[in-house]
């Protein structure tokens, strides 16, 4: 079931000097629930646009996005329910979230907000919340401060599950983590997204962690999507000069031995 | 003249806090003359305070408690680092070992051009040398890592995160050290960017023939880089071997547990098995 078109979105900002820079051009995809859709591409490809017009922080130039089929609202309620349809999980675990407050504050906030269940279960829903992140229960009267990057975006994603929504946005979840923490997160994200049919939107620049997480690839660059497609094929052969060139910039140790053994075994 | 650049042996530090912290325990390596070698390891394993402790340029609380590290200069003296006094290690920093750090953008002073900023490397060291030649020789450098000497008066906003990075790289080589410490070099860049950098460190490797100590824990990245490759986990070098080797036939559990937290690229969809 198609759970949100992005239809032709051009974002146009006015830089001073520089006059206009169209961060998107055209950009059309759609996502399933229980999908995850990678997008992919250099500093600058417009990636981050995306998560900000999904989340409204800004606004499309042109063209329209729309949840089950309806339009984003502008403002009020409306803007507020689709928000909780639409949660986002930031790449810096550190900042996004408040060093004052512990992480029940965190998680309890968008559940009172939103009214997702009543008072009195509360606590036992931000049980249920970090049981499903695979944190203890203890670390909800815990602060930011005294758990791992790791733990953080874990409890960056319970707030974001908290509102019970259909779609998470995740903008580099995972480059600000230690490598041997990062499957594990984003092993929980494909978890959720098999398990509670959530749509997921993996903005990264790492392709190999887009292939192995990702459904379907879509790849950007100055704006535009210059490819798209299943994830094997969009990294095994990629037909676009853009997505050949990043995959050859790409660590591929695989093929790096494979081609110096082949050249050994030429030269004797 | 050996073949070895640089001898650590019985190296420790700790972090003299409540409780002390051994963030590097008793390390031996020999760093060969003109070689890359990968350091890497994950958050707290002490490959930085390594790094930063061979060169003295630890502050308190971190204390060395044990170990030499001894330079084989080019001029056939060795030199024990650990035993200069504070005016004989000012002249041997960035003279014989200089540091590309992490963060570029942060790096480089933002009021300043970076013209003036690499003339300030010559002002220091070379005293001799007049305002023309200081010119000179910054123009001389930032054509070799290629932003070029015209760019000599743009301030580092000006610059791309990648131009900042190739800045930081000519003021490490501005005196022709022989060793490099490169600390995370092109993390915050992304990947086009990362690749054009590499592939001039390793070409300005080849021209000067320089050695390099390469921090990060990327690991796909630094086998493809490395000549040898030492894994480090809780302040120790659990295994250092070819980057071949360490791909084809790690030893170490540690580093297969590091290898096959990394999806693979190319060939069958999964982690990289060992």
């Amino acid at each position: 079931m198609t759970l949100l078109e992005f239809d032709s979105v051009t974002k146009v900002y006015s830089v001073r000097g520089a006059g206009q820079i169209k961060a998107l051009d055209d950009v059309s995809f759609t996502l399933e629930s229980g999908q995850t859709i990678g997008v992919v591409g250099q500093s600058g490809s417009g990636k981050s646009t995306i998560a900000k017009i999904l989340t409204q922080l800004e606004t499309a130039t042109s063209g329209e996005v729309r949840l089950d089929g309806r339009p984003i609202p502008r403002h009020g309620s409306g803007l507020r329910r689709y928000r909780q349809q639409l949660r986002m999980v930031f790449q810096d675990p550190f900042a996004s979230l408040n060093p004052y407050h512990s992480v029940r504050h965190h998680i309890e906030r968008p559940l009172r907000l939103d009214q997702v269940v009543p008072r009195d279960e509360l606590k036992a829903e931000v049980r249920r919340l970090l049981e499903r992140v695979q944190l203890p229960i203890s670390a909800a009267d815990r602060r930011p401060h005294e758990l791992s990057g790791g733990q953080r975006q874990r409890v960056a994603i319970a707030r974001a599950l908290a509102s019970r929504p259909k779609i998470l946005v995740a903008d580099e979840p995972v480059s600000m983590l230690d490598v041997s923490i990062r499957l594990g997160v984003l092993n929980l994200l494909s978890d959720l997204q098999r398990e509670e049919g959530l749509g997921v939107l993996y903005i990264t620049h790492d392709l190999a962690t887009a292939r192995h997480f990702s459904n379907e690839i879509i790849v950007l660059n100055q704006g535009r999507i210059v490819e798209r497609g299943t994830a094997d094929d969009v990294i095994l052969r990629p037909s676009h000069p853009y997505t050949q060139e990043l995959r050859a910039a790409s660590p591929d140790p695989e093929k790096f031995f494979a081609s110096i053994s082949d050249a050994e075994g030429g030269a004797r | 003249m050996s073949n070895a650049l640089l001898s650590v042996q019985n190296f420790s530090v700790i972090y003299d806090v409540d409780p002390p912290v051994q963030a590097v325990t008793k390390i031996d390596f020999e760093l060969r003359r003109g070689e890359i070698l990968g350091l890497a390891g994950e958050s707290g394993c002490g490959k930085t305070t390594l790094a930063y402790g061979i060169q003295r340029l630890l502050k308190a609380p971190a204390v060395i408690t044990s170990g030499s590290v001894v330079f084989h200069d080019a001029s056939g003296d060795d030199i024990d680092i650990s035993g200069l006094g504070v005016e004989d290690m000012r002249q041997f920093r960035w003279d014989k070992i200089s540091m590309v750090f992490q963060g570029a953008m942060n790096a480089l002073n933002p009021v300043a051009t970076i013209g003036s900023q690499l003339e300030d490397v010559f002002e220091v060291h070379r005293p001799n040398m007049s305002k023309a030649q200081r010119r000179e020789a910054v123009v001389e450098l930032l054509d070799i890592v290629k932003v070029g000497g015209q760019r000599r008066r743009s301030f580092p906003h000006e610059l791309s995160g990648g131009m900042r990075q190739r800045v930081m790289i000519a003021m490490a080589l501005a005196l022709r050290p022989q060793l490099m410490v490169m600390d995370e070099p092109t993390t915050a860049l992304d990947v086009l960017v990362q690749r054009e950098i590499l592939r001039q460190i390793s070409d300005l490797r080849d021209e000067f023939g320089f050695s390099v100590i390469f921090i990060t824990h990327d690991l796909p990245l630094l086998l493809e880089i490395s000549d040898r490759i030492a894994i480090m986990r809780e302040g120790e070098i659990v295994e250092l071997a070819t980057a071949e080797r360490i791909w084809n036939n790690p030893q170490d559990e540690y580093t297969k547990k590091l290898l096959s937290s990394f999806p693979r690229l190319t060939g069958e969809k999964g982690l990289v098995k060992r």
